[in-house]
């Protein structure tokens, strides 16, 4: 089924109250920063600071570091360190290519051999932020056993393409529906850009659903006040979980009774079926050993 | 003369006996005129001398000219050995450790000190300790002749020259005059000091002229822009706003939660963010609160005149709309500081409050709170109606932040007590929830729900965790302070802390 | 390690601790800390950067900490990378770091 991840906090790594206070808020999962939130000349305080939170602190969310660029040599030492803490998902910059995916698994390889870890435990996620990576999609998502994720990051995007961020979201179509349409097919997680208006929750409720339309897991928060207004959107409705419940019962049923082909008020159960109910048992937390 | 002795035996245990204290008969004929421009030349009528009780209210917070400006001109006069004994104390009052070093004041009875005035005191720099009580004790104390006294200097935004104030009028509008209005009826001479006269009669009056012996025209009562502030704003800070959250979201789960139920939150961001939440809860349960109660602020009037509140029941007004409510709206009604919350009066309102949301600076394991003193064990708070309201109140709700900075909150053991545990039902911090065990209804109520409800030890534990083992503040044998709880009773002492040198 | 030149790590901001260290003109290492948490953990703070200095070898920093109530791994963390850029050394000791 995979792991909820409806959003991902997005937390500056280069400060301490932001980060000791970042599991509090309920996000499904917490991205800790080393790029673009870190000045240059504070890289290397940040990504030890990075490191003494991951290895000391219990976040019980997936915790995810987003790297420098390998072309400097941040981003290596940056896989070093946070391999070495636990992190549980290393988040490449502007993924081009497959080649970039295998070049960070390289790294990570390497670092879990060092430590003596379990090899595939580093998990990575590609972000995408150009039109090449966007053409690349579908091979950037199948380079690694160890890709969870692909995520489209817009500002980056929007300027290679020389366009602007509109209210419809029209200049993001292409790249937002290519993203999904590869993650899908290779059985990943899709998801989307930070809104950094924090102060427009009626446009952010919209670009949610929009998102949420095209197929998209989940999407990067900047703000706590973000995380509630996308978990109501996922949530599915009363009427959608009863639904849900009742097709797990009687595949369950069917089960017991070693029964084949399974009907339900007049209609085929078929694997489709019973994984979006699964899913959407999922996303209103309840799992299916409630039944 | 207060015992050191903690004599404290539960909430409700003390039975009052005697009659109510009462100043002298006075008479005001025709031809005489309470009216003066010289505070000097009243404070001399006044017959003021060496030893005497004087008392000041604190509507007008840091923006506060008159306690200094009166004391100035006492100590100029040649007067000392007073007991001071203002309804609390602001930073703005910092002036008075010259005139406790000068013996001007010899011992002081409030809320709560702040500042280097409040630090100097934990150090020693009073002989006689300070005796901390609640709004609702204060009251008890100067209506039981506990606290008698001798001369009430009460600043008001408005007054004619017969002794009408009025707290709306004028250019400084302080809003409810809850606490000086106790003084005005048991003082034995009270003066009225305004910076604008009102031809007479300055009616409603929030002080009659029935109480009043003078009437002193000053340039200033205060800075306006300090004593009434601008609209109270809703915190944004992300911390607050989901412990505020999930108050609301506990207060709704209880029966309390009802149409015609009462509430009052402190005056803490979180505190009042939860008056938010719960305005959108009251809407889409069509619940309408009976009243709300205690410090009164732009969301409650709004509240109120959006009809989810029926009733404001204003001891202090928060801000600039909340004191302009009060003459404009009917069911927004200033009261005394007494009927606010003193249990030796029949009709003490916090005996009808559903639901409390205070703060805290410590909570210990037994669920004890501090708001006077700090991690270091100086005094740096103020009693206020913490006590009052969590006796009283059928659900108190603390909501505080495990730890703020490196300081943890939970504690072991606190440094001093203002709130008994006994009174708390429910701590809310961001990183989980405690129910007082006493309240196995609630225990119960929440038993299978979606909150993170856990141990208050667990909590402690946490917080040290993240923080580290705290050094034990010394003490010394000194008492610099004496909390009495609102009946009366001495629960707990504060004592000096040593100074390295 | 040696120290070659002064360094500063980590910020003024709330939760935060920065660190400068200079080179000692003393074979030990001396701390002067400045924290508003000092009544309750000076002893724990300088415990902390002593410690962390130690597992680097460096024996003689004239450490000046200003402390806006950092937690543990916030202070190791700042101590660390100011130890780095006073050291100026560009590999990263992992078995000290931990």
């Amino acid at each position: 089924m995979g792991k909820l991840r409806r959003t991902m906090m997005y937390v500056p790594g280069n400060n301490p109250a932001m980060l000791t206070d970042a599991g509090i808020y309920g996000a499904d999962s917490l991205m800790f920063d080393l790029e673009d939130s870190v000045a240059l000349n504070q890289k290397d305080s940040a990504r030890l600071l990075v490191y003494q939170m991951i290895k000391n602190n219990n976040y019980a969310q997936e915790v995810v570091v987003r790297i420098n660029s390998l072309e400097s040599d941040l981003g290596a030492t940056d896989i070093e360190a946070m391999v070495r803490a636990g992190v549980d998902v290393i988040r490449l910059p502007k993924t081009e290519t497959a080649e970039d995916v295998k070049k960070v698994e390289n790294i990570i390889e390497s670092v879990e051999k060092k430590i003596g870890i379990e090899i595939g435990h580093t998990k990575i996620m590609a972000a995408i932020e150009g039109p090449l990576g966007v053409i690349n999609a579908y091979d950037i998502a199948t380079a690694s056993k160890r890709l969870i994720g692909i995520a489209i990051g817009a500002e980056d995007f929007v300027t290679s393409m020389k366009t602007k961020r509109s209210k419809s979201g029209v200049e993001l179509l292409a790249a937002r529906s290519q993203l999904v349409l590869a993650a899908r097919a290779a059985n990943i997680a899709a998801l989307d850009t930070v809104f950094s208006n924090i102060d427009d929750s009626d446009g952010f409720k919209e670009e949610v659903k929009l998102i949420k339309s095209l197929g998209f897991d989940g999407k990067s928060v900047i703000n706590p006040r973000q995380i509630n207004l996308v978990h109501e959107i996922y949530k599915p409705t009363d009427a959608e979980i009863e639904d849900a419940k009742q097709i797990v019962y009687t595949i369950k049923e069917a089960e017991a009774k070693g029964s084949g082909v399974i009907s339900l008020n007049g209609q085929m159960i078929d694997k489709p079926i019973v994984e979006r109910a699964k899913r959407v048992l999922e996303l209103s937390g309840l799992s299916e050993e409630v039944m | 003369m207060k015992n050191n002795i903690i004599d404290f035996n539960g909430e409700f245990d003390v039975i009052p006996t005697g009659k109510k204290y009462a100043p002298r008969i006075k008479s005001v004929g025709p031809k005489e005129e309470k009216y003066t421009n010289s505070l000097k030349k009243s404070i001399i009528k006044s017959g003021l001398c060496d030893g005497m009780t004087i008392s000041f209210h604190h509507h007008f917070r840091n923006g506060d000219y008159i306690l200094n400006d009166v004391l100035n001109i006492i100590a100029s006069l040649g007067i000392k050995n007073l007991t001071l004994a203002p309804s609390s104390l602001a930073a703005v009052h910092e002036p008075l450790i010259r005139h406790i070093e000068n013996g001007v004041v010899t011992e002081i009875l409030t809320s709560g000190l702040r500042g280097v005035l409040a630090s100097k005191i934990s150090s020693g720099l009073l002989k006689k300790p300070v005796i901390i009580r609640s709004h609702g004790g204060r009251a008890r104390a100067i209506e039981a002749g506990d606290i008698k006294i001798d001369v009430a200097f009460l600043g008001t935004p408005s007054a004619d020259a017969y002794g009408n104030a009025n707290s709306v009028k004028g250019n400084s509008t302080c809003g409810s005059l809850g606490y000086a209005r106790v003084d005005a009826e048991y003082a034995e001479h009270v003066i009225i000091i305004t910076d604008c006269l009102i031809d007479y009669p300055n009616y409603p009056a929030s002080i009659s002229q029935k109480n009043v012996d003078q009437v002193v025209k000053v340039n200033a009562i205060g800075d306006p822009d300090k004593i009434s502030t601008g609209a109270t704003r809703f915190t944004k800070n992300p911390k607050e706003l989901l412990m505020a959250k999930n108050v609301a979201l506990i207060i709704q789960k209880t029966k309390y939660f009802k149409d015609g139920f009462s509430f009052q939150t402190g005056s803490g961001g979180a505190s009042l963010a939860v008056t938010r939440f719960l305005r959108e809860a009251m809407i889409e349960k069509s619940i309408k609160a009976s009243f709300v109660l205690g410090g009164i602020t732009k969301p409650m009037v709004e509240m109120y005149e959006e009809g989810l509140i029926k009733t404001l029941f204003d001891v202090q007004s928060f801000d600039k709309i909340a004191a302009e409510s009060i003459q404009k709206n009917e069911e927004h009604f200033e009261i005394d500081a007494s009927l606010y919350a003193n249990p030796h009066n029949k009709g003490n309102i916090v005996n009808k409050l559903d639901v409390v949301i205070l703060s805290a600076l410590e909570i210990d394991t037994n669920f004890n709170v501090n708001v006077i003193t700090g991690s270091n064990g100086e005094i740096m708070g103020a009693s206020g109606g913490h006590s009052d309201t969590a006796a009283c109140a059928k659900l108190t709700v603390v909501v505080a932040p495990l730890f703020r900075g490196r300081i943890p909150t939970v504690v072991k053991n606190v440094h001093n007590v203002i709130t008994p545990g006994s009174s708390i039902d429910i701590l809310v911090t961001e990183r989980g929830i405690a129910i007082n065990p006493l309240r196995e209804d609630l225990i119960e109520l929440f038993k299978d729900s979606s909150f993170n409800i856990t141990s208050i030890q667990t909590l402690e534990k946490i917080a040290r965790d993240y923080c580290g083992e705290r050094k034990p503040v010394k003490f010394t044998d000194q008492t610099v302070g004496i909390i009495e709880y609102r009946d009366g009773t001495v629960i707990d002492l504060i004592k000096a802390v040593e100074k390295n040198v | 390690m040696k120290i070659n030149k002064e360094a500063i790590a980590g910020t003024l901001e709330s939760s935060d601790i920065q660190i400068t260290i200079s080179k000692n003109h003393l074979i030990k290492n001396t701390i002067y800390l400045e924290s508003p948490v000092k009544h309750l953990y000076e002893v724990a703070i300088k415990k902390v950067i002593m410690n962390t200095l130690e597992k680097h070898q460096i024996t003689n920093a004239n450490v000046k900490a200003i402390d806006q109530g950092a937690l543990d791994c916030t202070i190791i963390a700042r101590t660390q990378s100011a130890i780095y850029r006073a050291t100026e050394k560009k590999e990263i000791n992992w078995e000290a770091i931990d």
